[in-house]
């Protein structure tokens, strides 16, 4: 039987402000009467969302006792200590160039950032598209270089046809490393812990555009608890959570799937195919979670002579230095950004001290930047 | 690459590769080939240069419809299966 | 073979002489220059404004212009917003070895005609080669100065709770086009930068404002950078209205694409001006009448005079913190 229900909301077009400040006023004043005095506590686990809540400051006209939380969406945010420190040893012991995308580079490690790496003249490249990095290689073939591989389900096809090209040329100086998480399995890990008491789940957007609305059924089912699938304007959430609160207030358990433009029970069946083309699932290392199974990604047989962990294995044991950082913590929903000792103080986006803040889709970069008041 | 941009099809050149509208007449080359069923004037999510997802508006309820049924406190989820 | 800038050529010798005297003559000539003297003299009197600009830009070729426009633009408006009439500018080219002769003569076209729209002297200049690696193409470092008529001097004038924010025109154009430009992204020709001289509009503004309490061009950084900038200097809160602010369809297009929001995306030709409510609407009539600032708006107001903070009101009516451009975000835009 399937747990999933659909509610097609239609807005993908620009309405205009007039309508979408009167459906706001409408939708809240909803929500208000269903929450009533209440506490309840739901959370997103994408940091598109936590990025938009934000955007759209959500918080401040949503009822206070409505707390929505952030948990680990943010593909950088969750990139183990561990891993950061491999890529910068892999810098620092290796004569190759490092090419990532996105925020990566200004994660500071335990000794440094790849940022700063570069500025002491390391080779690391920020590429916006990953097929760039086959561009380069191929224009320095006396080089070794490693593609850094970060992301969760919506990112990965886009990596595999990399990886599929990267095979086809027969490169011999391009090696990748894979840091891909898969969603499902951090979401169950957060819910046996138990540390946050949730009532309701909003789930990812483009995740379940590729793993489909029925990826999450069975942890609905387990947990009973209520799953909204939303897309990321304004309106789609706050019509959304209004769907979630009326579930959580019935005791109804399944999972709801408000944004079909986007999202199919089956997912996208190329893109699942185009995956496990090149990888398979492993376990992954996850910041605050801790290394969970079965829910990462490695290159499996077909590419593994690609693997840079295999062609360039660490000589020396990494020992990660403790800092004051407490992304683990904000990742897991158990402490708010704000509530980080470092938080505004030592730690934001221009000097960071942990992934939370320098991910545009980190959750404390998010209060930073938009919830200050 | 971010969050997913909603683009409209212009043209099929083959399987694999689509032009996608970015208004004004530009245009962006995207790669189809993990929505084939995709078609000229269809709108496709597209994210880090891929369309991941053709955009279904079918029977799909209005947000001024959703308002009304709001005020009327009559809310109706259109519940499929 | 093509002919390229070597590394001899910023020697000071021979080479050197015959690239000022052919090249740079041909296209920069004036009495100041012309006289080729270390250092350029004239004299001037009055209030004097004296600006200092360094262009690294990639690509040095683009639509709407290039590194040399730019660099001309680009200081002639640091003048302008501040109330001075630019009037003699200094070039110095720090050139990688191996640019081609005819790219050089390309940029210096692109200065010469810019110069002469906004008329404005090139008095002195300087010319390094470096080593291959050790420089991009082409680096240009400028100075300006210009002089203050007082009636266009707003530097004393006090912000009010009530005074209006208007930008002069649609915002985010030229750091986004860049961008686009960059990722090898085909455009047509609507798409390009925004780069212009906005002492067209600007000093004429000021001379029929009094009204007017300040003036700044947003270049790196974007509205949302000199908004708070203001806010910091002035001590006021500042809201301004998402639903206000002009931005073209292409740019709102590309923004969603690159992730860039165009508030924090750069500008060539356009200024944050903070006004007079009294004065709003003629102040807006009037730079209807100019090419570059046809379409000015109001996108917000002070209001208050008791911390520095920037707010903006959401499409949905919500409210939040507008904060600067935080870390690097952008490629090398200006």
């Amino acid at each position: 039987m399937s747990l999933v229900k659909t509610i097609n909301l239609n807005s993908m077009f620009n309405y205009d402000s007039q309508s979408l400040k009167l459906f706001t006023k409408e939708i809240v004043n909803k929500i208000k009467e269903l929450v009533g005095d209440k506490e309840y506590v739901i959370m997103e686990f994408c940091g598109t969302h936590t990025h938009e809540i934000s955007r759209y400051a959500l918080r401040s006209i949503l009822p206070k006792n409505l707390e929505l939380r952030s948990g680990p969406g943010c593909p950088v945010c969750v990139t183990s200590e561990e891993d950061i420190d491999y890529i910068i040893n892999l810098v620092l012991e290796n004569d190759l160039g490092v090419i990532t995308f996105g925020d990566i580079i200004n994660v500071p490690g335990s000794v440094a950032s790849l940022s700063y790496l570069r500025a002491m003249g390391k080779d690391v490249k920020v590429v916006y598209n990953p097929m760039e990095s086959i561009k380069i290689a191929e224009s320095n073939p006396n080089k070794n270089y490693v593609l850094v591989g970060i992301g969760f389900e919506t990112t990965v096809p886009m990596l595999a046809h990399t990886l599929i090209n990267i095979k086809q040329k027969r490169l011999k100086n391009l090696f990748y490393l894979s840091l891909h998480k898969l969603t499902p399995p951090a979401t169950m890990v957060l819910l046996d812990s138990n540390e946050v008491k949730l009532d309701g789940i909003i789930g990812p957007g483009h995740v379940s555009t590729i793993i489909g609305s029925k990826a999450w059924e069975d942890i609905a089912y387990k947990y009973r608890i209520p799953f909204v699938i939303m897309g990321f304007e304004p309106q789609d959430m706050l019509f959304g959570i209004y769907v979630l609160l009326e579930k959580i207030i019935n005791k109804e358990y399944g999972v709801w799937n408000t944004y079909l433009r986007s999202v199919r029970y089956e997912g996208n069946k190329k893109a699942l195919e185009l995956i496990f083309k090149v990888f398979r699932i492993s376990s992954a290392n996850w910041r605050g979670l801790g290394v969970i199974p079965n829910s990462g990604l490695e290159l499996n047989n077909e590419f593994k002579e690609y693997d840079a962990k295999l062609r360039f294995p660490l000589t020396k044991e990494i020992k990660v230095k403790k800092t004051a950082c407490r992304c683990g913590d904000v990742l897991r929903g158990v402490i708010k950004p704000y509530e980080c000792p470092l938080f505004a103080k030592a730690c934001k986006p221009s000097s960071p001290k942990g992934p939370c803040m320098v991910s545009s889709e980190g959750s404390c970069a998010a209060y930073y930047l938009y919830e200050m008041n | 690459m971010c969050l997913g941009v909603p683009l409209k099809i212009i043209k099929i050149i083959d399987q694999n590769n689509a032009v996608a509208e970015l208004g004004y007449g530009n245009t962006l080359n995207i790669n189809i080939s993990l929505t084939p069923e995709a078609k000229e004037g269809d709108y496709v999510m597209v994210h880090a240069g891929f369309s991941i997802s053709i955009l279904n508006t079918q029977d799909a309820i209005d947000l001024l419809q959703v308002i009304q049924e709001l005020k009327n406190d009559n809310m109706k989820f259109h519940q499929t299966n | 073979m093509e002919k390229l800038i070597l590394l001899s050529y910023g020697s000071g010798g021979e080479l050197m002489r015959e690239l000022i005297e052919k090249d740079y003559l041909k296209y920069l000539s004036n009495p100041i220059l012309d006289e080729l003297l270390d250092s350029a003299v004239f004299e001037l009197s009055g209030k004097l404004a004296f600006t200092t600009d360094s262009y690294v830009i990639t690509p040095i070729f683009f639509k709407g212009g290039d590194i040399g426009s730019l660099s001309v633009y680009g200081t002639a408006n640091d003048l302008a917003v501040v109330g001075a009439q630019p009037l003699f500018i200094s070039l110095s080219f720090i050139i990688e070895e191996g640019l081609p002769i005819k790219d050089l003569h390309k940029i210096l076209e692109s200065i010469s005609k810019a110069a002469k729209e906004i008329n404005v002297n090139v008095v002195t200049g300087d010319t390094k080669v470096v080593e291959k690696n050790k420089g991009d193409k082409i680096f240009i470092n400028t100075s300006g100065i210009g002089v203050i008529k007082s009636n266009r001097d707003w530097r004393n004038r006090e912000i009010n709770i009530d005074d209006v924010i208007i930008v002069s025109g649609d915002i985010g154009e030229h750091g986004l086009y860049i961008m686009l430009e960059r990722l090898g992204m085909k455009t047509d020709e609507i798409v390009k930068s925004d780069m212009g001289y906005v002492g067209d509009f600007v000093l004429p503004l000021l001379d029929n404002f009094k009204g007017i309490k300040f003036v700044r061009d947003a270049t790196r950084g974007g509205v949302a950078t000199v908004l708070n900038e203001i806010a910091h200097k002035y001590n006021v809160e500042i809201e301004i209205e998402e639903d206000l602010v002009p931005t073209k369809d292409w740019v709102l297009q590309a923004s969603e694409i690159l992730g860039i929001d165009p508030l924090y995306s750069a500008n060539e030709g356009k200024v944050v001006i903070v006004a007079d409510k009294s004065q709003a609407q003629d102040i807006l009539n009037f730079l209807k009448n100019f090419e570059l600032s046809y379409n000015a708006t109001i996108i917000g107001k002070i209001i208050s005079t008791q911390k520095p903070r920037v707010y903006l009101l959401t499409k949905i009516g919500t409210k939040r913190i507008l904060e600067s451009l935080k870390g690097d975000i952008l490629p090398r835009i200006c």
